[in-house]
């Protein structure tokens, strides 16, 4: 076993060799620009674009002809909200989405606030999911599009899609899903799904950085969007910008392999996390996990480590890469706004942490971190004051503390 | 984020974990901090009745490698020190020791506080202490 070990699935993956073996004609042999219309060089390269396409609309079950090339989900995220809300301004102006949505969501969305729009941000339940019933009421006459996501990226929990798209459908409002965490990873049926726009990312599924699409239904309903680059008209005039053809070839093959992979992949990696969730529970006092267990990627695994905080576990664990929910380790000094919005306390946010497995990750592997979790959450509780108290009985939420 | 090695030594060798009693006379307790915030530091003093210097220092820290850093040090450098010269010790001694990067200067800040609120508590316990030795 080498180390360090790589349990950061959701940040991103590694490159699976076969879709690096697939990409790397298309860099020095086969480099031709996919727009060439008048020799072989480009007439190889949009065939290679071509059934790439196929690949990735097969593994969601849609037509090619569906499938928008971008640099990432964060594009497709921007060009799905914005797209929409240009081109059904006159229709409504009203978007409703959640308060768990990655930033690439929330952000735009916020920007479109500044230009006139009303977006309404859904709590969620303190599983992660939203309620229906909520969301329904939410719609108006002027709802032009709700945009929730199949997967979070913090806690794993699942949405019940196909109900939020059927919602959706009955009141004549588009949805868009941004697709990132889920696609590849659990089944995503665009057409029973009922989604209209779906967000996708190559390098979450072992492809690579930098490349990513847009589905965008053609029928039942017709969407339509409105470019935000504009250039050459490429995409059907959606997105502008020569294909990064090595990048879409890997995305294609990263899709191929997902789909023959997927119920093997996600069985093992399900037996994976459910072992490394048990260990904590049977060797570790109040540990917490984060969002719905029931209705949860496979891979994932997100939990508070009571008194113990997240940084300074990560401090001890120095050779396992994962994820805290801690401020201390976050750009904006403030703890996880996802948890936050399961109602978790920012006191038991700060102890979370979220383990990614990926299909490089092997049990030998989860026995050793788990094994190096527990040892450091042991040694850390012998250091917190906090540990210390809750086991002389003192309620801590009724303490006074000396805070700045 | 990168650790300095006097860090990551404390965090890995803690100096003076533990707890003195703190309904004994000569011991002062500062609480400081907040689950809420991510940092809480427990610091005790224990001051010898004789020579008024500090004999024993004790932590607990729940926070991040440089909250435990910095609390660890702060022990270290309280045992031996009369309570004015603890009083004394301020956040940027310990940020120049432990090479801080300016997101952590606020466990140096806590640290500081920390000593602050434990010489009081121990000062407070003393003044209780002295009008019933006066009538005694």
């Amino acid at each position: 076993m080498k180390t360090p070990i790589y349990f950061d699935n959701h940040a991103t993956t590694p490159t699976d060799p076969r879709v690096v073996e697939a990409m790397l004609p298309y860099f020095t042999v086969k480099f031709g620009n996919a727009a060439s219309r008048n020799h072989s060089f480009g007439w190889e390269a949009e065939k290679a674009v071509d059934s790439a396409r196929k690949q990735i609309a097969d593994l969601i079950g849609a037509t090619s002809k569906e499938i928008i090339f971008t640099s990432g989900a964060t594009e497709s995220d921007n060009l799905a909200i914005k797209g929409v809300a240009e081109m059904y301004a006159e229709k409504g102006n009203h978007i409703i989405t959640a308060a768990t949505e990655h930033k690439a969501v929330l952000d735009t969305c916020k920007k479109l606030e500044k230009h006139g729009y009303r977006v309404t941000y859904l709590p969620v339940k303190a599983d992660g999911l939203v309620d229906l019933d909520m969301l329904r009421e939410s719609i108006t006459d002027k709802t032009i599009l709700i945009t929730l996501m199949y997967a979070n990226n913090e806690i794993g929990v699942i949405h019940p899609v196909r109900e939020i798209g059927k919602i959706a459908h009955e009141k004549g409002v588009l949805f868009h899903t941004d697709g990132v965490q889920a696609v590849g990873k659990v089944p995503v049926d665009v057409i029973k799904d009922n989604i209209d726009l779906m967000s996708m990312s190559a390098h979450k599924i072992y492809g690579p950085k930098g490349v990513g699409a847009l589905y965008v239904r053609r029928k039942s309903p017709r969407v339509q969007i409105t470019a935000q680059m504009d250039g050459g008209g490429h995409e059907r005039g959606m997105r502008s910008g020569t294909l990064n053809v090595p990048g879409i070839v890997g995305m294609g093959e990263a899709c191929a392999i997902c789909q023959r992979e997927m119920p093997e992949e996600s069985r093992r990696l399900s037996h994976l996390r459910d072992k490394l969730r048990s260990k904590f529970e049977t060797e570790l006092d109040e540990v917490f996990i984060n969002g719905s267990m029931e209705h949860r990627l496979p891979h994932n695994l997100n939990i508070s480590f009571a008194y113990v905080e997240g940084e300074s576990l990560l401090m001890g664990i120095n050779d396992v890469a994962v994820s805290s929910g801690s401020a201390c380790t976050s750009a904006t000094l403030e703890p996880s706004y996802v948890l936050k919005a399961l109602g978790v306390g920012d006191d038991l946010a700060h102890t979370s942490i979220r383990f990614g497995l990926g299909r490089f990750n092997t049990e030998e592997e989860v026995d050793y971190v788990g094994a190096r979790v527990i040892d450091v959450v042991r040694k850390l509780r012998e250091l917190s004051p906090l540990y210390e108290m809750a086991k002389e009985g003192v309620d801590l939420s009724k303490v006074q503390w000396a805070a700045e | 984020m990168a650790y300095s090695d006097k860090v990551l030594d404390h965090y890995n060798h803690p100096r003076n974990v533990g707890s003195l009693d703190k309904n004994d006379p000569n011991v002062g307790t500062g609480m400081v901090g907040a689950p809420e915030c991510g940092d809480v530091m427990k610091l005790q003093v224990k001051v010898d009745e004789a020579t008024g210097v500090i004999a024993d220092a004790k932590f607990k820290t729940f926070g991040c490698g440089s909250a435990i850093a910095s609390s660890s040090l702060a022990t270290e450098w309280l045992r031996g020190k009369t309570v004015d010269e603890a009083l004394a010790i301020k956040n940027t001694d310990i940020v120049n020791e432990l090479s801080l990067p300016p997101v952590k200067i606020h466990c140096s800040v806590l640290a500081e506080d920390a000593i602050k609120a434990a010489i009081s508590d121990y000062k407070r316990k003393q003044e209780q202490r002295k009008p019933a030795e006066a009538r005694a």
